[in-house]
């Protein structure tokens, strides 16, 4: 114990590995976080949701922090209803049965790009008559912009962009724009936008909801995809499924090897041979076509996919690595003296030969893991990434199949590489420091 | 020869042999040899004359290079060169015959502390529980003279002598009727050596063990003997009690061995043995020792028997 305590306490002599082991650390945080705020099945649901539970999202908008670090001010997105009260309202009743009600939305609009899009969605109760609404828009100049008029069904969705008969009223093409814009220059009004809705029931009873949602430029703090889902989803939720990915491949493999390698020096004879022959036979088989196929016939699901990357990395390079140390170690004095004691083969090789191999071990498993956390994005990027998991590698995926880059959704592309890049850098500093406390050869005088 | 059930070790010509490229290595060529309970048998012999490999024979350690191995040996009676791997790991290791083996220093796993270390051979073969053994480790360094306090220590925070004596702790755990002891003293001081002799003593003493003590170490080494074996190229040449061959050795080897220990306070050199021991791929055909002894004749170029004379047997036939 006191040299497992010495290790770590000399880790921080290096100013690598403090900053891995804060880099590692922050990504546990991440995960952990991931996991306490959005429940695995919620996240499940959010990654696999459509248009019904991501409606008040805009399709490809950036994070909105790209506002602090540029000079066009992108429009932000929100959604208000009255449900919530978000959407202030008032119902008065009126005669015979009748009501009005009057909801307006005050927003500021501080921003030179225009939305994407506007829209309303109206639940409403009635028994016979439909409920009647009516829309206004009041410009920061003092203009006020007739809407629509239109009979409201139990459910309705009222489209700003295309409502035909605004476009042949405003004489535009582009309703959102011209909403926003001086009908002289062209030019974004900023100020204060309001929306005035006046609806009228006409039974007892009845009644209206309302929902307005702006769709702007830019969303959130990680941005949206193609399918209106918010990228912090599959960026917190990749953090635990990159580590778990990682660290059990890594362990798992590492660990494996160790003990094979062991097993087949200890007993030499014709385990070694098969064990050496295994392992030259794997070393020569295509290891991605193998996962590809796997991934194509059998199963995309992340744990398949493990549990063939780990069983395939097993009898590897390192097995004959391992095996030449254990040759010399296996030649020690202490080995004979527990032969002659009488420790058998199964002790010696688990007390004995294995105990002194994990110092070489750790930096090892420590450097190996962003090996596989990239494995993982890699195959999810040839779309055998596992269908039902957010990760880092689907948002890549995606990314590239709606061709991100080209049409300059930069930040789509970049959130999960940041985060993959940091999760290698910190492993892999990690895994550096480790190796230079822990292998003789490396150790500083 | 039959087994004589009242002997601690009966060995009836052993050989092992090695294979190398040059040919086969006769390391242990046809050694008999017997000892009796509470008793102390030093074997002699100058470097490279099988006397580590008698050893390990003893206790089938054998290389992957072995070419032949026979020959009959008894532990008490029972015919121990019969028993398969298994039988042979679970009652002759440490049960019957323990090792303390060369280098012994060397012989603790460095990631065990030492009490653990100790302990593991009462652990395999008497399965004990960690708390159980923990307290016969204790007595074993009582008798060892280790303080107790070494226990949760690393072998590499102990002293050579220290280091060697846990060893012999480990040796002694499982309380075996025979422990051989594979150049114990060697790489010890004159202090250290003397401490650990009269530890020796005192556990054949107290406990009634019987040593098999392997040395080069003459002066060492009668501290502790009751009988003496001398061995030369794969052979035992001379037998004999320790009281009786000290004075007097009768082989010429042994003769010749005594004479080059120098002696305190005196003027004449020590004697050294010219030639080289011959080799033991192909070793000559009559006496071994023929080549370098100054009192060869015809009769030498035959193999001679072991002449017994007064309980000493000696392999030469100035004493036919």
């Amino acid at each position: 114990m006191s040299a497992l305590k010495n290790s770590v306490q000399k880790l921080f002599y290096y100013p690598s590995a403090v900053f891995g082991l804060f880099v590692v650390f922050l990504l546990v945080l991440l995960a952990i976080y991931a996991m306490l705020k959005i429940p695995y099945s919620e996240a499940i649901r959010l990654w696999r949701g459509g248009e019904d539970v991501w409606y008040q999202n805009p399709k490809f908008a950036a994070p909105a922090w790209i506002n602090y670090f540029s000079s066009e001010k992108y429009a932000e997105s929100f959604a208000v209803k009255t449900d919530d009260g978000s959407l202030s309202s008032e119902f008065t009743p009126g005669a015979e049965g009748t009501g009005t009600l009057v909801a307006n939305h005050i927003f500021d609009f501080n921003y030179d790009t225009y939305p994407q899009d506007m829209i309303l969605y109206f639940t409403s109760e009635f028994a016979e008559k439909q409920p009647f609404v009516s829309l206004e828009w009041l410009t920061p100049d003092g203009r006020i912009v007739r809407i629509a008029n239109m009979a409201i069904s139990r459910q309705f969705t009222y489209r700003f962009a295309q409502d035909e008969k605004l476009k042949a009223r405003l004489k535009t093409d582009d309703i959102i724009a011209s909403l926003f814009s001086d009908p002289e220059t062209g030019s974004p009004i900023k100020g204060q936008y309001q929306l005035l809705l006046t609806g009228t029931t006409f039974e007892p009873g009845s009644l209206i909801n309302a929902e307005f949602v702006f769709h702007g430029q830019v969303y959130g703090l990680a941005g949206t995809d193609h399918a209106r889902r918010d990228l912090i989803v599959p960026l917190l939720w990749g953090a635990p499924i990159a580590l778990a990915f990682g660290l059990i491949a890594s362990l798992g493999s590492s660990v494996l090897t160790m003990i094979i390698a062991a097993v087949g020096t200890w007993y030499s004879g014709w385990v070694d041979e098969l064990i050496q022959r295994i392992t030259e036979i794997n070393l020569v088989l295509p290891f991605l076509s193998i996962l590809i196929m796997i991934g194509t016939f059998y199963s995309r699901s992340l744990w398949v996919i493990l549990g063939a990357t780990i069983a395939l990395s097993i009898f590897t390079g390192a097995i004959k690595g391992f095996r030449s140390i254990f040759l010399q170690v296996k030649e020690s004095m202490y080995i004979e003296a527990a032969r002659a004691y009488g420790a058998s083969g199964p002790r010696i090789v688990f007390l004995y030969l294995i105990p002194r191999m994990i110092p070489l071990l750790i930096p090892g498993l420590v450097s190996s893991v962003p090996a596989f956390v990239f494995l993982e994005a890699s195959l999810a990027l040839l779309g055998l990434g596992d269908p039902v998991l957010p990760t880092w590698g689907k948002i890549i995926q995606d990314a590239n199949s709606n061709g991100a880059l080209y049409r300059g959704y930069y930040y789509w592309i970049l959130e999960p590489t940041v985060l993959l890049m940091f999760t290698g850098l910190g492993f892999a500093m990690l895994g550096f420091a480790l190796d230079r406390i822990f292998n003789p050869k490396l150790r500083d005088a | 020869m039959n087994a004589t059930p009242n002997k601690l070790l009966q060995i009836e010509k052993l050989e092992l042999h090695f294979k190398t490229r040059a040919g086969a290595v006769q390391a242990v060529d046809g050694v008999d040899f017997e000892l009796d309970s509470n008793r102390a048998v030093v074997i002699l012999g100058e470097s490279g004359c099988g006397k580590s490999s008698l050893a390990k024979a003893m206790l089938r350690l054998l290389p992957r290079n072995v070419d032949k191995y026979e020959g009959k040996v008894f532990l008490q009676g029972a015919e121990v060169m019969a028993f398969d791997e298994e039988e042979f790991r679970k009652n002759v290791r440490w049960l019957g015959i323990s090792l303390v083996p060369q280098a012994a220093m060397n012989a603790l796993n460095p990631v065990i502390r030492v009490g653990e270390q100790v302990a593991e051979p009462a652990v395999i073969h008497l399965g004990l529980s960690k708390a159980e053994s923990m307290s016969l480790v204790h007595k074993m360094f009582q008798h060892v003279g280790v303080p107790l306090d070494f226990v949760d220590r690393y072998p590499f925070e102990l002293s050579g002598g220290m280091r060697q004596r846990v060893a012999l702790a480990m040796a002694l755990v499982t309380s075996p009727n025979l422990i051989v002891l594979d150049e114990p003293t060697s790489a010890l001081d004159l202090l250290t050596q003397a401490n650990i002799m009269n530890v020796l003593k005192r556990i054949k003493h107290e406990l009634g063990t019987s040593f098999i003590l392997i040395t080069h170490d003459i002066a060492t080494s009668s501290e502790l003997a009751d009988e003496v074996a001398i061995m030369y190229a794969g052979q035992i040449v001379e037998t004999g009690h320790a009281r009786d061959f000290f004075p007097a050795p009768l082989h010429p080897y042994s003769q010749m061995l005594m004479a080059s220990v120098p002696r305190l306070r005196s003027d004449s050199d020590p004697m050294f043995i010219t030639g080289q021991p011959p080799s033991l791929i192909n070793p000559p055909k009559g006496c071994r020792f023929a080549a370098r002894c100054p009192f060869r004749f015809e009769k030498c170029d035959e193999e001679p028997p072991m002449f017994g004379k007064n309980g000493r047997k000696v392999k030469c036939w100035l004493h036919a």
